[in-house]
């Protein structure tokens, strides 16, 4: 495991992309070195109790010495993440978990993002260096949840419509399947449990290997708390934990 | 400058009386990323049982104002592995090292330390009698008189080490508890453990938590750990070791001046690993200010 430290950043900026979806740019040299695509950073987001715990965030980009966050704002913590104005200072720890494998044999890489799920993409194709083929499935409820940040090769679809094809993002997977059935392909997913849930079962009909990202309650980011079990797909008498045991698994090592 | 930030436990002996609580460092790898566990005064492990355990489904924890709850449900790798695989990575490090114990059974607890006892390593047990979090044990020991009496009495005829009786804040009278514990031949206590709390969803009506109910811990707790403190060194002649929403060097020093001998701090460690060594440094600069001699002095110096 490669070290994890504790980096006061300032912010540079923050953006709304879309709808509540926001970006969060910091300046943090010394993680933004090290840290690699599908990792994660806890954050406190003040320096006071209301919110107490760090707020896990997963690397959206890196660009030299800043970190990107790109987040939702739904609670307490995003929203005063929302508001932060540039040279605030924000407590950084990471860089936390393990990311995605790009060390990988093969013709393609089918990003398959839900939502926000798509948040860490723009690293983790910026780190393909244009060296492996990718494409990126994005499925939401509605327009308002699609963002394009960072993101290349984009297939799109909604539950209503309003953007891209109507239907499922499992749906448009299955309706291009011809374009990459007989690539050695390697899907790699994150969103939510519905999301995943269909995920697995699509790759382990067509036998296509499957990483994916998962979340969870979490209070350290680290292994301390015990706060982020999850059972493994065939149970030993031990969970693993998302943090440091993913927060990226093979789909079938873990139980959705 | 020189003063004496020592503390003394029985025949445990801390160089300073910052402790990292229970549950809240692992088997100290994880941490160490993060902080010099040298500086720190002694760190207590996760509970260890007879048997590895795997803890509660999730989900565990969930934040509260200025708190928050768990129900990990003692997760924890059991003696055997414990002494195989995690003792020595504390020993080389060099901490001063305190073993929690949780059992369903007085004669578990005793089985736990019999197992434990050959390693010179260990230099105290803190015996876990008030996790609010299993079904069996910890707490239905933790809030009855005479299972606490009896269980300081076994644990103490099986080792010549220091005893610490980690108390129940859950309960009416602590210091009742404190009394038979040192009756009992215990070297001191801890107080305290969490509170139990619970928080639902107001639009699935479903509990945060899947044990419905958890141990609250963090700021939140803090003003009822220091009454119990104070109430346990106002009434019963026994070490006490405060633990409960310390954050800050003054929240440190407000626990040692209520009665406390030694302190632990538990959830600070999940958002600033390093806390314990910086609350080290205010003490420093706090004896260095007030002209004290000995870290001693301050236990239960408060004026009322």
């Amino acid at each position: 495991m490669k070290a994890s430290l504790i980096e006061s950043a300032e912010v540079i900026d923050v953006k709304k992309l879309t709808g509540s979806i926001f970006l969060l740019i910091a300046n943090s040299p010394q993680i933004a070195e090290i840290i690699t695509p599908g990792q994660f950073c806890n954050i406190k987001v003040n320096d006071n109790n209301s919110p107490l715990l760090r707020r896990p965030f997963s690397i959206c980009d890196v660009d030299g010495s800043n970190v990107y966050f790109m987040f939702d704002l739904h609670g307490e913590g995003t929203k005063i993440l929302s508001q932060k104005k540039t040279g605030d200072k924000i407590s950084i720890l990471g860089p936390l978990g393990n990311g995605f494998s790009l060390d990988e044999n093969i013709d393609k890489f089918i990003l398959v993002g839900g939502g926000l799920g798509i948040a860490p993409f723009p690293y983790l194709i910026k780190k393909m260096n244009f060296k492996i083929k990718h494409d990126i499935y994005l499925g939401a409820r509605n327009i308002d949840f699609i963002t394009d940040y960072g993101l290349s090769n984009l297939h799109i679809s909604s539950d209503d419509g309003s953007i891209g094809f109507k239907g499922t993002v499992i749906e448009l997977l299955e309706k291009n399947i011809s374009s990459f059935k007989n690539s050695k392909v390697k899907f790699i997913g994150c969103g939510p449990i519905p999301m995943l849930k269909a995920l697995k079962i699509f790759c382990n009909k067509y036998n296509f290997d499957c990483d994916i990202s998962t979340e969870s309650a979490m209070a350290c980011g680290f292994g301390i708390c015990q706060g982020c079990p999850i059972e493994k797909a065939k149970p030993d008498g031990n969970y693993l934990l998302v943090c440091k045991d993913g927060p990226v698994f093979n789909i079938n090592e873990i139980q959705l | 400058m020189s003063f004496d930030l020592s503390v003394n436990i029985g025949k445990l002996h801390l160089n300073n009386p910052v402790m990292l609580a229970s549950g809240t460092v692992g088997y100290g790898n994880e941490i160490s990323e993060f902080t010099d566990l040298k500086k720190i005064g002694g760190i207590v492990t996760k509970s260890i049982s007879l048997k590895p355990r795997k803890g509660n489904p999730p989900q565990r924890i969930v934040e509260t104002s200025a708190g928050m709850l768990n129900a990990i449900g003692l997760a924890n790798v059991g003696v055997e592995e414990f002494l195989t695989s995690k003792v020595q990575f504390l020993k080389k490090i060099g901490v001063t090292l305190i073993c929690n114990i949780a059992a369903s059974s007085v004669e578990e607890y005793v089985e736990c330390i019999n197992y434990l006892d050959n390693e010179d390593f260990i230099k105290a047990y803190e015996i876990n009698i008030s996790c609010p979090n299993v079904k069996e044990g910890g707490l239905i020991f933790g809030n009855d008189l005479k299972s606490v009496g009896n269980i300081t009495q076994k644990v103490r005829a099986a080792t010549p080490k220091t005893i610490i009786m980690k108390l129940s804040p859950n309960t009416s009278d602590i210091k009742n508890f404190a009394k038979i514990a040192k009756e009992e031949g215990a070297d001191a206590v801890s107080a305290i453990n969490t509170l139990v709390g619970t928080s639902f969803d107001i639009w699935t009506r479903k509990p945060k938590i899947k044990n419905i109910t958890g141990g609250l811990s963090g700021p939140a707790i803090k003003p009822v750990a220091l009454a119990k403190v104070l109430e346990i060194s106002r009434n019963v002649d026994i070490p006490i070791i405060g633990i409960g929403g310390i954050s800050t060097w003054q929240d440190a020093i407000e626990f040692i001046i209520c009665g406390a001998s030694a302190i632990q701090i538990g959830t600070i460690n999940f958002i600033n690993p390093n806390a314990g060594v910086e609350i080290l440094g205010g003490i420093n600069k706090y004896c260095e200010q007030m002209n004290i001699q000995s870290i001693s002095e301050l236990t239960a110096s408060y004026q009322i």
